[in-house]
């Protein structure tokens, strides 16, 4: 599975609980849509650092890194591209 | 010249935007909106409002993030002699038609990206005249729906001088009920006044303060931060949520913020975030507290976050505002009470006559003073159950039902609720309206839903969940039918599909034997 596929399931499956593909579009903002709440942004990032073994810092909770599928694909290729 | 007084909510805006019409009163991410901008965007809106149809005594609607057009949207109703009520953006189209019909709105103002929810919304709410849109308007042939940033544009401002006195409803705030339906809580402009100017008296604000706001200002904790903010001249940083905690940082840094209003959710994911990354805001000088009791282990913790801030540990119901606040003096002596009356109220602990409590008794806690609400809206039966006779006659003081001891000087300390809602992440989930819910779905025969403990959340909501023998149900499929149909916060965590559940001699669901299980 790509990082994209990889997000798009796991988005799925525990936030929307469907597995139909067009209930999440790629670009959607997950707050603005009522995607997520509060704490879903935590349940992300652990999620995350879990499956691409990366280390999300705490300056790095923002929006334009984590609100969207979009977002979230290009942030995790961003942090594989860093070294160690 | 004498100042003039303040009689009406909205009087503490048009004294600080006369008082200081180039200072910044807003920052909501990249908009800045000055004291004069706030003021004149608010005067045009009324005009706009009035123009659609509302008259003194209306309701307006407000379903919107936390934006400057909300805050427009509150000051513009007040300036066209209505009362706002401001609606969670979470909110779903049942619970959304229903407070409009309930509260009988003349006008809704909301978001293009409610669109969903709002449209099914005014659909069964045949008494709306008019729905102003912030955004894209949708391809729906519904004459009622309006483009907010051209009429707001269009618009002279409002001339015209309000007409309403200082014991008409500036407010109705809907909360949660242990009846299931939500019930909207009546407050006058003398007695949001009241409170405000009490909370800023012990909480000791002033005009230079800078407040933080990442609480919806559909809940009165977050709501009074901009009143507190535009009542003293100061300014507010609205932030829609604590969602992205690293964006919130970078606003508050940039903007100076002196003041943190949290709850225990937003306290708890603050020291995680501190674990990650050590965080330090000298800046601040007040942390506050309330919804859900704050650990007592917090303290130590939130002063490395915090060094210069006083902790204010506080209890407090939307029906009168706030109840108590504990000196921050006090914090150490008395790290489990949750203080003494707000300032200018009394409130007294009484047993089952009447009669004031010894120290250490458990009792009732009532409520005196000029923030106590009115009532329900549209509900006499509830509000009588709330509101008792008081000391004098006609008055009415708030009986809380909820349970308190107090100590030999006179400190509150909070025993529990006597009803069953449940706190959690700050929000108020009343199990009746969940229980209502999932028994709508075809194939739940029965549901018991009970709060339990949860590190994060305060308390987590449990449903149990019987099927039909039919039904093939399954956890998620369950989840994902109730995000349809709730708030995510009275979302269950955790559901049970079980095969039967605990009876009483009434056949009532015994919940006390489902959590001992």
């Amino acid at each position: 599975m790509t990082i994209r596929q990889t997000i798009r399931r796991y988005m799925l499956e525990n936030f929307l609980f469907t597995d139909a593909d067009s209930e999440l579009q790629d670009d959607a903002s997950f707050l603005t849509q009522g995607i997520i709440d509060s704490v879903g942004a935590l349940e992300i990032t652990s999620f995350i650092e879990e499956t691409f073994q990366i280390r999300v810092q705490e300056s790095e909770m923002l929006p334009e890194n984590l609100d969207s599928v979009n977002n979230l694909v290009a942030f995790v290729e961003r942090k594989q591209a860093q070294p160690g | 010249m004498a100042q003039a007084p303040l009689r009406l909510l909205q009087d503490t805006l048009r004294r600080s935007a006369a008082r200081l019409p180039e200072k910044t009163a807003l920052v909501v991410g990249p908009h800045r909106l000055s004291y004069g901008e706030l003021w004149h965007r608010s005067r045009r809106l009324a005009r706009v409002l009035r123009q659609r149809g509302v008259c003194r005594g209306d309701r307006v609607a407000i379903f919107l993030d936390n934006t400057w057009e909300c805050v427009v949207s509150l000051y513009a109703s007040l300036l066209a002699d209505a009362a706002f009520v401001v609606v969670n953006p979470q909110t779903k189209a049942d619970k959304l038609a229903y407070i409009l019909n309930d509260s009988g709105a003349t006008v809704l103002v909301t978001d293009e990206h409610l669109q969903k929810t709002y449209l099914a919304a005014i659909a069964a709410a045949p008494t709306l005249q008019g729905v102003l849109v912030t955004g894209a308007l949708p391809a729906v042939d519904d004459a009622r729906l309006l483009p907010f940033q051209q009429e707001l544009e269009a618009a002279a401002a409002d001339q015209g001088r309000e007409r309403a006195v200082s014991i008409d409803l500036a407010s109705l705030i809907y909360t949660s009920g242990s009846t299931g339906e939500p019930k909207g809580v009546m407050h006058t402009h003398q007695s949001m006044l009241f409170a405000l100017q009490s909370l800023v008296e012990y909480l000791r604000l002033e005009e230079d303060d800078c407040l933080l706001c990442v609480l919806p200002l559909a809940f009165d904790y977050g709501l009074y931060q901009l009143l507190m903010a535009l009542h003293l001249g100061a300014s507010l940083v609205l932030e829609r949520s604590f969602t992205y905690p690293a964006q919130v940082f970078n606003a508050m840094e940039a903007e100076g913020v002196t003041v943190f209003p949290g709850v225990p959710t937003i306290f708890t994911m603050l020291l995680g975030a501190h674990e990650r990354q050590p965080l330090r805001f000298d800046r601040v000088r007040r942390v506050t507290n309330t919804a859900a009791a704050l650990p007592p282990s917090f303290n130590t913790r939130l002063r490395e976050i915090f060094s210069s801030a006083d902790i204010y540990r506080m209890y407090g119901l939307t029906e009168c505002k706030r109840v108590s606040y504990l000196p921050p003096e006090q914090i150490e002596a008395k790290p489990e009470s949750v203080g003494v009356a707000i300032p200018g109220t009394e409130v007294m602990v009484l047993d089952e006559e009447g009669r004031p409590v010894a120290p250490g008794v458990t009792g009732t806690l009532y409520v005196r003073g000029a923030h106590v609400m009115l009532g329900y809206w549209n509900q006499p039966e509830l509000s009588a159950h709330m509101l008792k006779a008081g000391p004098l006659p006609g008055e009415r003081m708030l009986c809380t039902h909820d349970l308190f001891t107090v100590d030999a000087d006179g400190y509150l300390y909070f025993v529990g609720r006597s009803d069953d809602i449940i706190k959690s992440r700050g929000e108020k989930v009343s199990p009746v309206e969940v229980e209502n819910i999932l028994y709508a779905i075809p194939g739940v025969r029965e549901a018991a839903v009970v709060g339990v403990a949860d590190e994060l959340l305060g308390q987590a909501v449990r449903a149990y969940v019987v099927l039909d023998d039919a039904s093939s149900l399954v956890e998620r499929q369950l989840r994902a039918l109730c995000l349809e149909r709730m708030e995510n916060f009275m979302v269950p965590k955790e559901f049970r599909i079980c095969a039967s559940l605990p009876k009483g001699a009434t056949g009532k669901i015994d919940k006390k034997a489902l959590l001992r299980e």
